[in-house]
């Protein structure tokens, strides 16, 4: 008789579909996974350690390198636990602001999924089509911070500054002219916020695109339906979080059960799936895109009529403007040692968390009430979604590890830190 | 006591557990603190029993309280050369591998911090562990009562060196191969032992002491906290106006 043995396969760390870094050893008995044992941490910067030797608000850049994609809900998380810790609350235009911006975000991380998922099962025009509005909303990100990417946008009492009045044009060049040239203006002739409203009439129309694209689409959903099934006792077992415990049918989300920032305030549904196989959290998170749309919306409704300070007046954490520092020596007292010592954050421990697009967003903060933070731990819902492999992709083909590692969305700067 | 979800809960776990918890809170967050003994039966009875069903373990982490409210920069007392100057001290950063500030035998120094999710209650709970010894840090491992502190568990093994018996798995998960320390503990250096560079003689990658100084920019310190009620006396009244 013929031997057979088990054979192991190395998957990256440079595979393109391993989304970056991840280093997933598979045991295979033919083209089935018998064990799957993910390495991760090649990507490991040790941001908590770096955080506890800088001043609490030279830490807020590194939060967005933590999860790329979702630059602003972590920074968010953060900036949350240390306003727990100092019980101070941002002033109502910045709850607003953020609450549009979480938003915007949660379509930025959700564009680059379906791209990469799409792309990752074969699909490539998907992700030309999601790469084209990320750029709209890249465009927003720097009109208000100056960063496309890592906008270090959320201080503690507020956001940096307020919406800027003029949304930036494209110049002529070699690369945008004549007719394109118009066009890509056309959205850009008014406020930040004119250029928002514009697209969120659009994107409705973008997203039934991406549907039309993989919806009903037969090798789709081939790949996907029945493919990851997560029952929702597995689910809580490993810790899920976000689109991936909606996705088996339990309607948690914590911008509805435990509302931060304004989201009490905002109109929207909660999608869930049925079966919590890949096909569904698919569906689950375009609906969400849907969503944020609608909440963004009003978000921008209620900003266009409200003005207000953006930024806690307090000099202890928010640095005075400079023309007050000009006349006034308690003002430059103020931000000499804001600047070089920053604040001090009184004793105690907080678990502050968001609804980040991927999951739950934790900051655990712990201060013995210097201007550096004692400990800071950041629970990422990538890395207790990435545990989960070996149980769930045992008995799959290995292509469907591929699915599997799409339907998670992976970014390895959060699973890693 | 007013009726708030979390104190609803105290009430509910004191009435279940007795003197086993050690229970405190704040800002509306409920913290209970325990011995490792009893975290097994206490964390299967928190997931399972009605009044609790805390189905979810949302995050385990290490915390090495080595130094916690030390500061670098005195600013209670002034000698007869002045104030310190902000630049003493063995705070985070400043020391290399060689001279780490030595364990100062401080009672119990490493903790596990779980922190627990009811999604059926709407609530949350965060459960801390005192590691007994502090040479050999160790408690029981939660992967029997949520398959899913498996990583978390090996992520605080391999930053903190606490040792979680019965873990199926104990390896290092973050650090590279073969990595020697545990780099989160309050004892090892911000600039680490070793770095690595390639060396175009011998072909290979090699491990070399660092070279580079620890440094620190901004000095650690701890202020009276009148710092903070000026500032909310500020916010009160207009000060400016004063």
């Amino acid at each position: 008789m013929q031997e057979i043995r088990n054979y192991t396969m190395n998957f990256g760390p440079q595979h393109p579909a391993a989304h970056g870094v991840l280093r997933l050893v598979l045991e295979m008995d033919g083209e089935t996974i018998v064990r799957a044992d993910p390495h991760v941490g090649l990507l490991h910067r040790g941001t908590e350690k770096l955080a506890e030797s800088k001043p609490f608000n030279q830490s807020i850049g590194y939060m967005d390198r933590l999860d790329y994609v979702s630059m602003m809900c972590n920074e968010h998380a953060y900036v949350k636990a240390i306003e727990n810790l100092m019980g101070i609350e941002a002033p109502e235009r910045a709850q607003y602001i953020r609450t549009m911006f979480d938003e915007i975000t949660r379509i930025l991380n959700h564009l680059m999924w379906i791209g990469s998922n799409a792309l990752d099962l074969g699909a490539m025009a998907v992700f030309l089509y999601a790469f084209r509005e990320r750029e709209e909303l890249m465009d927003v990100y720097e009109a208000v911070s100056g960063a496309r990417m890592h906008a270090t946008y959320y201080r503690p009492g507020g956001v940096y500054r307020d919406l800027p009045a003029q949304m930036s044009q494209y110049r002529e060049s070699p690369w945008h002219k004549g007719k394109d040239l118009k066009r890509l203006n056309s959205w850009r002739e008014g406020s930040m916020l004119d250029f928002l409203d514009a697209f969120t009439a659009d994107f409705p129309a973008r997203v039934d695109e991406y549907e039309e694209l993989l919806t009903n689409n037969r090798i789709w959903k081939q790949r996907t339906v029945g493919i990851g099934v997560i029952s929702p006792e597995l689910a809580q077992q490993w810790g899920m979080t976000g689109a991936m415990l909606r996705g088996s049918g339990i309607a948690w989300d914590l911008r509805k059960k435990q509302p931060y920032a304004k989201y009490a305030e905002m109109d929207f549904d909660i999608p869930i799936g049925v079966n919590g196989d890949c096909y569904d959290r698919y569906l689950v998170r375009v609906e969400e895109m849907r969503q944020s749309n609608r909440i963004i919306k009003q978000c921008i409704d209620w900003l266009r009529v409200n003005s207000g300070p953006v930024m806690l007046k307090n000099f202890k954490v928010s640095p005075p403007s400079r023309e007050e520092m000009k006349e006034d020596m308690e003002a430059l007292i103020h931000h000499f040692k804001l600047f070089t010592e920053g604040y001090g954050v009184p004793a105690g421990e907080t678990y502050a968390a968001v609804e980040a697009p991927k999951g739950e967003f934790g900051c655990y903060l712990v201060s013995d009430g210097a201007n550096k933070p004692f400990r800071v731990h950041l629970r990422a819902p990538g890395f207790a979604h990435l545990s989960s492999m070996d149980p769930i992709v045992r008995g799959h083909m290995l292509a469907d590890v591929v699915a599997m590692i799409g339907t998670y969305d992976l970014v390895f700067g959060e699973v890693d830190r | 006591m007013t009726d708030t979800p979390s104190n609803s809960l105290v009430e509910r776990l004191s009435a279940r557990f007795g003197g086993t918890l050690t229970i405190s809170i704040a800002r509306n967050e409920v913290t209970a603190e325990l011995s490792a003994a009893d975290l097994i039966a206490v964390t299967t009875a928190l997931r399972d029993e009605a009044p609790f069903r805390f189905s979810e373990m949302i995050d385990l982490c290490g915390v090495d309280y080595l130094g916690y409210g030390q500061t670098e920069w005195d600013t209670e007392t002034v000698s007869g050369t002045g104030f310190s100057r902000g630049v003493e001290g063995e705070a985070m950063g400043r020391f290399t591998w060689a001279d780490r500030p030595r364990d100062v035998t401080q009672p119990r120094r490493f903790a596990a911090v779980v922190h627990l999710l009811s999604i059926e209650h709407n609530q949350r709970i965060r459960l801390r562990v005192f590691c007994e010894d502090d040479s050999l840090p160790v408690v029981p491992s939660l992967t029997t009562v949520w398959p899913g502190a498996n990583w978390f568990e090996r992520e605080a093994f391999d930053l903190y060196g606490i040792i979680f018996e019965g873990h199926p798995d104990l390896r290092r998960i973050l650090t590279d191969y073969g990595f020697v320390g545990h780099p989160f503990r309050k004892d090892f250096p911000l600039i680490g032992n070793v770095e690595v560079r390639y060396d175009p003689e011998q072909k290979r990658v090699v491990y070399e002491p660092v070279s580079i100084e620890p440094r620190v920019l901004v000095p650690r310190v701890i202020r009276d906290n009148a710092d903070l009620m000026q500032a909310k006396a500020e916010a009160a009244d207009n000060w400016r106006e004063n």
